[in-house]
């Protein structure tokens, strides 16, 4: 009887209403790799060019959208990664960076492609301050606007964190210059070596507005440890010293070297020294192994490199006899987890000794605004940074942007080039009088890969080969040579085959109900058993009675319109492969693969390359 | 990838790709057979599927690809189907046919099978034509459905149930491929069913008969559909633990412990009733509609080995010994004859 109630008072609940395919991120969600992605690369787009071996288009449709392919390709954070459907279908995501930098390694003529100038001026003069991703990003998308860019570096040339923080052994020289120079090349007035002491003063040069886009730049110390002034010549910031290698200030450090910190330039900073005489690098970190913000592969190629990583230990004092730095110590400690927090509690065994030549400390950035005066009306937050719109990147002072790190706090290159986009976009509408926050829609287009009666456009064909490894260069030569690339990246064979892996996430399974006769032939064929016709409920309730329960909730359910019988089309998105086998044997075509393409809007809405090859 | 409790997954239980059109109810049985093998967890190499010829009698090669196969020439799979169950009573027998197969070239096998109460689960992909010959009506079809080219069928149709009804089958049920909750169990009592169990199974061909004025569409079959009961399939391990109003249910217990679960019975009608199941159709029929669900068992049935007292063995476990007792027991033998 009981279980009768409940039934009854099931039906008195919300069905889940169709869903709302026209709105644009809807399927755009399920391209997990891009909508994981802050620039929102189309990624299975540029995949299936670097597949058809079309790499200068490859290369063009993540110039647009990500600005440095090259870069990105091998220095990334790939938030992409971890998001793609292949690591929930099976166990690790397709090599989506590096499968871009395999489009940037064998591209043709690029440049024929980007904008032509001299672009007719539109008479509106912008000044960006520093010359990072973020900055390089608004110039790209301004410039050919007819915008006239003054951009501010006090390095010699452009590029920024990218320049003095990414050792070349990660990203050669030349790869980070082509692609400066492509946005340098569209008519930017560039002012190196000119450092901006002053937002005040470059306001009253009249510029219609200006971007801040100056990073982290300051390193975090232990100025407080005892010790830490004692001998601080062999004491260094980790992306000062590696930004004073980068300008080849420093060529050498000494033999044994102790890197503090668990981020990715700790783990620059380790490898570096391994290059420049560091015989004994050790990095130390404070918390556990598993908590490090470093990305795994990052931690992975330092091991490689005979770095021993050691967790849980607190540094407690430099040690320096006669005046000359000889190690530090640590206290041990272990996390204890109380009511999901976690602390770090002093196991109570006695101090840790480990020698070092020199201590690098990574241990994190901060911003640090001193060129800006406190009565311009630029407002600070509690945490020392610019009070912004955060979709728009306005700051309080109504011509004053910011981008990239400067902007919400250090993240990486590719939050950095996405928010130079919409700070571009906010500048452009600013500019012409018109309101920040009417934000342009994405440019989307929705077609069928019909081909024949059961043929698609795109290769269907699911490969059930697992992740191809990149090779790297021998550590034999890499240790001797700090500008000797490490990864070789792969040839154009593996890159293919990799490229297979891609389940092509974009091309959507598209379902109209009036076609439907449920022959229940769709759900008799899908290998992942995706697709269930059911009576509709409520969500949580409906999860759990598919042909397999949906248990994975930030995947989205596709849930039609009644049918016929009065019941409705479910499809979990979740582990779907999108390999049109419920197309294929659907008699009626209610089903059809349909590419689903999804692109930013850039200022001004340019039509760029995407719209070029798929209209 | 979840596995049954004997670790095979739901993948062990399938065939090869379909190459039958997109949309034939024929591949929803299929599907229907897989989840039912899968759950019923039936090891794929005690099971022999047999069959004629037609689109309909293609499909074992499109499940169970782990079981015995035998495609007989048309209409003859039941007489294979004897054969090979005299031989080896210990398998599982799933015989897969058409209406074509079935109720033209193939009647006076099918007719037989059932008289004879062979143990085995006898399933027709009733569409009301010959698919694979593209589509002329068969002795199934309804007198007055139109065919996809506009003729009119003049002729009464066969209705398979009832004359297995009328022939003293022990299990019969009719179904429709587009309703996999009511057929997935069904198929699993029918093999646990110790003797004939017939389930006629409306399934639509896309290609050549799911036109308007068709019979045997998806749309005519779901519009006339008429359930007589919500099936369930309780192996024997489970408990029914739910408890329904007295009368809306019935449970049928068969040979092998397991039950068949009835709930929200058509006016308390009982389906070990051999003569309201008779009743039960031709009012069906008068009303125009498409009765389905398990319309009679016999929890009873004694099987063609019972009935001859065949041996218990399967005859290739049968040792010289067995066949070959000697001359004692010939003489003995003999003795009887004088
Ligand atoms: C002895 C013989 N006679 C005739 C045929 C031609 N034939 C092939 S299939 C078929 C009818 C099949 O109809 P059905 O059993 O309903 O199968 P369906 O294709 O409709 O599933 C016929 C008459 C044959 N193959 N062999
Ligand atoms: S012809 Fe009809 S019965 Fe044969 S495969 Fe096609 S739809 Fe199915
Ligand atoms: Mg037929």
């Amino acid at each position: 009887m009981l279980k009768n109630l409940r039934i009854a008072d099931l039906s008195n609940h919300t069905s889940l209403k169709p869903t709302e395919i026209k709105n644009p991120e809807y399927f755009h969600k399920v391209v997990d790799c891009q909508y994981a992605c802050p620039a929102h690369t189309p990624v299975p787009e540029y995949i299936r060019l670097i597949a058809a071996e079309r790499y200068t288009e490859a290369y063009m449709v993540n110039w647009e959208s990500n600005v440095f392919p090259g870069v990105l390709g091998r220095t990334c954070d790939r938030p992409c990664e971890p998001a793609c459907r292949r690591g929930r279908v099976e166990e690790e995501p397709v090599a989506i960076c590096r499968l871009k930098r395999v489009a940037a390694d064998n591209k043709g003529d690029v440049k024929a492609f980007m904008p032509q100038g001299p672009f007719a001026s539109n008479g509106k003069r912008i000044a960006l301050i520093g010359g990072g991703p973020a900055a390089l990003t608004v110039a790209r998308d301004l410039a050919p606007l007819g915008y006239q860019i003054d951009l501010y570096d006090d390095q010699d040339r452009g590029g920024g964190m990218m320049r003095s923080q990414i050792p070349s052994f990660r990203l050669p020289e030349n790869v980070l210059n082509e692609e400066v120079n492509f946005i340098l090349d569209l008519g930017i007035h560039t002012h190196f070596k000119t450092r901006v002491d002053s937002l005040r003063g470059v306001l009253d040069k009249g510029y219609d507005a200006v971007f801040v886009g100056t990073g982290a730049p300051k390193g975090k110390d232990l100025a407080d440890l005892p010790g830490r002034w004692d001998s601080s010549g062999n004491i260094h910031i980790g992306i000062e010293w590696l930004a004073s290698v980068a300008f080849e200030h420093t060529q050498k450090i000494g033999k044994k070297v102790l890197v503090l910190g668990g981020g990715n330039t700790a783990m620059d900073c380790c490898r570096t020294s391994r290059r420049l005489g560091g015989e004994e690098v050790k990095v130390v970190v404070r918390s556990p192994r598993k908590e490090m913000k470093a990305s795994p592969w990052e931690i992975e190629d330092a091991l490689h490199e005979d770095i021993p990583i050691f967790e849980n230990h607190v540094p407690k004092a430099f040690v320096t006899e006669n005046g000359k730095l000889v190690g530090m110590t640590f206290e041990k400690v272990e996390p204890k987890y109380e009511n999901s927090r976690r602390k770090l509690v002093p196991t109570g065994e006695p101090l840790v000794f480990f020698e070092a030549d020199d201590v690098l400390i990574a241990i994190g950035q901060e911003n640090s605004f001193p060129w800006i005066e406190r009565d311009l009306g630029l407002e600070f937050n509690e945490w020392g940074l610019p009070a912004l719109n955060e979709t728009t990147f306005q700051s309080t002072v109504p011509n004053v942007f910011f981008g990239g790190d400067a902007a919400l706090g250090p993240k990486n290159v590719i939050t950095a080039v996405a928010q130079g986009h919409q700070a571009a976009v906010s500048i452009d509408l600013y500019c012409n009088q018109q309101s920040l926050t009417e934000r342009p829609s994405p440019y989307t287009n929705l077609i069928s890969q019909k081909m024949g009666i059961h043929e698609w456009i795109y290769d269907s064909d699911v490969t059930t080969d697992i992740r191809y490894k990149v090779p790297h260069a021998d550590k034999s030569l890499t240790l001797k040579d700090r500008k000797k690339e490490v990864e070789l990246g792969f040839s154009q064979d593996t890159g293919f085959k990799e490229a297979q892996r891609c389940l092509n996430c974009d091309v959507q399974t598209v379902f109209s109900e009036s076609r439907c006769i449920e022959c229940d032939a769709c759900v008799d064929i899908c290998p992942t058993t995706c697709i269930t016709f059911t009576t509709n409920g409520e969500e949580e309730d409906l999860r759990t009675r598919l042909n397999a329960p949906a248990n994975d909730t930030s995947q989205d359910l596709y849930v039609s319109d009644s049918l016929k019988t009065g019941r409705v089309m479910i499809k979990d998105e979740n582990v779907c492969l999108h390999c049109g086998l419920c197309a294929e044997r659907c008699p009626t075509s209610a089903w059809d693969m349909q590419k689903y393409l999804y692109s930013v809007t850039k200022a001004g809405n340019q039509c760029g390359i995407l719209q070029e090859l798929t209209t | 990838m979840p596995k049954n409790t004997i670790g095979y997954a739901k993948a062990d239980y399938e065939g090869v790709i379909s190459t039958l059109c997109a949309g034939c109810g024929h591949d929803s049985i299929s599907g229907a057979i897989v989840q039912a093998c899968y759950e019923m967890a039936i090891e794929p190499h005690r099971v022999a599927k047999l069959s004629g010829i037609g689109c309909s009698s293609k499909t074992p090669n499109y499940f169970l690809n782990n079981s015995h196969g035998f495609n007989s020439v048309h209409g003859r799979m039941p007489s294979v189907a004897t054969g090979a169950n005299m031989a080896n009573r210990d398998l599982i027998y799933l015989g897969v046919s058409g209406d074509g197969d079935t109720a033209s070239i193939g009647m006076g096998q099918f007719v037989h099978a059932i008289r004879r109460n062979l143990n085995m689960l006898y399933i027709v992909m009733n569409n009301g034509c010959y698919g694979l010959t593209k589509g002329q009506d068969s002795a199934t079809a309804d007198q007055g459905s139109v065919s996809k080219s506009g003729s009119v069928n003049p002729f009464e149709g066969i209705d398979l149930p009832g004359m297995a009804l009328e022939l003293g089958a022990t299990f019969v049920a009719r179904s429709f491929s587009g309703d996999k909750t009511q057929l997935v169990p069904l198929i699993k009592a029918a093999l646990s069913h110790k003797g004939f169990a017939l389930i006629d199974v409306m399934s639509p061909c896309v290609t050549f008969n799911n036109n308007a004025g068709s019979t045997k569409s998806y749309d005519y079959v779901r519009d006339h559909i008429e359930a007589l009961a919500e099936i369930g399939f309780v192996p024997e391990k489970e408990e029914i633990t739910v408890s329904y109003e007295t009368g809306t249910t019935v449970d049928v217990e068969l040979h092998d412990g397991s039950v068949v679960h009835l709930q929200k019975l058509a006016d308390g009608w009982d389906p070990r009733d051999r003569q309201a199941a008779m009743r039960r159709l031709q009012a069906a029929k008068t009303e125009g509609e498409i009765l389905t669900g398990l319309l009679y068992i016999d929890p009873n049935s004694k099987d063609l080995h019972e009935v001859i007292k065949s041996d218990s063995r399967p005859l290739n476990s049968l040792k010289e010994e067995d066949l070959c007792p000697g001359s004692a027991i010939l003489d003995l033998i003999n003795e009887d004859f004088r």
